[in-house]
């Protein structure tokens, strides 16, 4: 069983990577406009880079342990560095690791075009320490929003029934649902926001994109799974039926949900769309993942159809409430989130209000997420007050009409006209001398 | 001479430039462009927002002929691009002074 679940984990684990790059990378990246498709692409990869180390430092430590500050998060220093963990123990943090990464990412696509990179890349990890790592201490490391005994549900029913969080609504979703709605707001719209076309420029990367979030979500929620340790024998027991209906409830729901987007697209703006195919697709990972060890497969494709329809109807709400969430990830990741988080309480079997469990499930399930959306409004607000005040948030005017890659990255996506320029040198010392030299014996030869 | 000019639907691009070959027309210039003309390009929705997308993929095809080929070659285009709906295009013929070939310097109806 042991060698068996740790080769289970590493794919696992290196499923979650594939979701950030290249899967949201091509989701988020198809939908930018084409001047600041590689700065959208450099979120993504810039939070990988980021959070891998932040992770290991001190993010652990700070998620897991027995060193618990207020129910709230853990010492940092208890395992600082992974000091005290062995080998066998590193693909537990691996695993955790890929989500704290797409966590992050996720938010990128609420700043497009406009959030200088280098004000990404420090608020990542402050983001992370004061929201994440705490968030994911609260609900699955022994904290307030999770099964302890002094926790919400311990505290209001006796711990029965316990919060529902699979795989990550309120730490992974929700939190970034809300980081992304604040970041919005401090920001501020782009610079033609709602009078100047914004289109996406390259649909079939986004398409392309939203599958391999697809595939890669199975190693996110399958490898969710947490065994009680009971024996040998029921571990594996329950190995075979949870991982199972994970994958089976995983998948109904999000066939469900881009059924369901897409017919309040067809009643509402007359056609199907491909954006929200590829929407639908992941409204509904979204909404399953925290729920997919608690329904049934008719549950998840109820749950899959609301969380569809639902936040195709919620991505408008940026243009009626005024604020320019570029990629919708309030729509897509906070709506989501909470349909999969409420959802839980209605639709778990056995304790769900629709399966005779009375209202106390749903009760948690709504607490959890208001705590865990107050607590990710605070933490975001702080960390881009400081990031504000210490290099500022936003390219200034003149930046962002020229395009955030040319400015930022120094580079354009794009070579469509064939007209390259002529080369003007190079910012290495001797290199520009020998390249010169290469293509002249290239054209004697 | 006459400069032809004809901006026509992508799609019917080739049909056009066989049927031109056909008829003996030896050479032209292409180029993709965009425009609209009465019915003002079109809407598409993502996520439920709409953008009125007004400029609308054209091939353009421009060729110099003798004053004589200029109706039928008009009229072959016409033939050709048409399908009947609205976006099907323009044709129009312009006088022209002077043409020089470049390789040879030759003039007017000897340089097409």
């Amino acid at each position: 069983m042991e060698h068996g679940y740790h080769a289970f984990m590493l794919v696992a684990a290196s499923l979650v990577i594939l979701m950030t790059a290249p899967g949201l990378a091509l989701f988020y990246g198809g939908m930018s406009r084409s001047k600041s498709v590689l700065n959208m692409m450099m979120m993504s990869f810039g939070a990988l880079g980021v959070t891998g180390i932040v992770y290991v430092l001190w993010g652990w430590s700070m998620s897991f342990g027995e060193s618990d500050i207020a129910m709230l998060v853990n010492n940092p220093f208890e395992t600082f560095g992974l000091s005290g963990l062995e080998g066998a123990d590193y693909i537990g943090v691996g695993f955790q690791l890929t989500f704290a990464v797409i966590t992050a990412a996720l938010i990128s696509g609420a700043v497009a075009d406009r959030l200088k990179f280098s004000a990404w890349m420090l608020f990542v990890p402050l983001w992370l320490t004061l929201s994440y790592f705490p968030i994911a201490h609260m609900v699955w490391g022994g904290g307030f929003l999770g099964t302890a005994e002094n926790g919400i549900a311990g505290l209001l029913f006796d711990g029965d029934p316990a919060p529902i969080d699979y795989a990550g609504g309120t730490v992974v979703h929700i939190n970034a649902g809300v980081a992304g709605l604040v970041l919005a707001l401090m920001l501020g719209k782009r610079l033609g926001f709602g009078k100047e076309p914004m289109r996406p420029h390259n649909l079939t990367l986004t398409m392309l994109g939203a599958g391999l979030l697809w595939f890669g979500w199975y190693g996110f929620n399958v490898g969710s799974i947490v065994f009680p340790g009971e024996s040998a024998d029921a571990d594996a027991a329950l190995f075979l039926s949870e991982t199972s209906t994970v994958w089976l409830n995983t998948t109904v729901a999000t066939c469900a949900a881009i059924l369901g987007w897409l017919l309040v697209e067809k009643l509402r703006d007359g056609k199907a769309t491909s954006l929200g195919a590829a929407s639908g697709v992941v409204a509904g990972l979204v909404a399953i993942t925290p729920a997919c060890g608690a329904l049934s497969p008719l549950g998840s494709i109820v749950l899959g159809l609301v969380a569809g329809g639902l936040c195709a109807m919620a991505v408008g709400l940026k243009y009626r409430l005024g604020y320019d969430d570029a990629l919708d990830v309030v729509g897509v990741h906070l709506v989501g989130g909470l349909v999969g988080t409420v959802g839980a309480g209605f639709l778990a079997t056995g304790t769900g209000l629709f399966y005779g469990g009375g209202v106390a499930q749903l009760v948690v399930q709504v607490l959890v997420a208001l705590g865990a959306m107050l607590w990710a409004a605070a933490a975001t607000f702080v960390v881009a007050l400081v990031v504000k005040a210490l290099i500022g948030l936003r390219v200034d005017e003149e930046q962002e009409v020229e395009g955030i890659d040319l400015v930022e990255h120094g580079e354009s996506a794009y070579d469509l006209t064939g007209s390259g320029g002529s080369r003007r040198g190079s910012t290495l010392p001797g290199a520009a001398v020998a390249s010169s030299d290469t293509e002249k014996e290239g054209a004697n030869a | 001479m006459k400069l032809i000019t004809a901006v026509i639907k992508p799609h019917k691009w080739e049909d056009v430039r066989e049927a031109l070959e056909t008829f003996g027309v030896t050479g032209m210039t292409v180029s993709e462009v965009s425009g609209y003309g009465r019915q003002k390009g079109h809407t598409e929705v993502y996520r439920g927002a709409e953008y009125d997308v007004a400029l609308v993929p054209k091939i353009r095809i421009e060729i110099v002929v003798a004053d004589a080929d200029a109706g039928d070659i008009v009229g072959i285009i016409v033939k050709t691009a048409a399908t009947g709906r609205i976006g099907d295009g323009k044709v129009w013929v312009s006088p022209v002074e002077t043409v020089t070939r470049v390789r040879t310097g030759e003039q007017d109806d000897a340089a097409l």
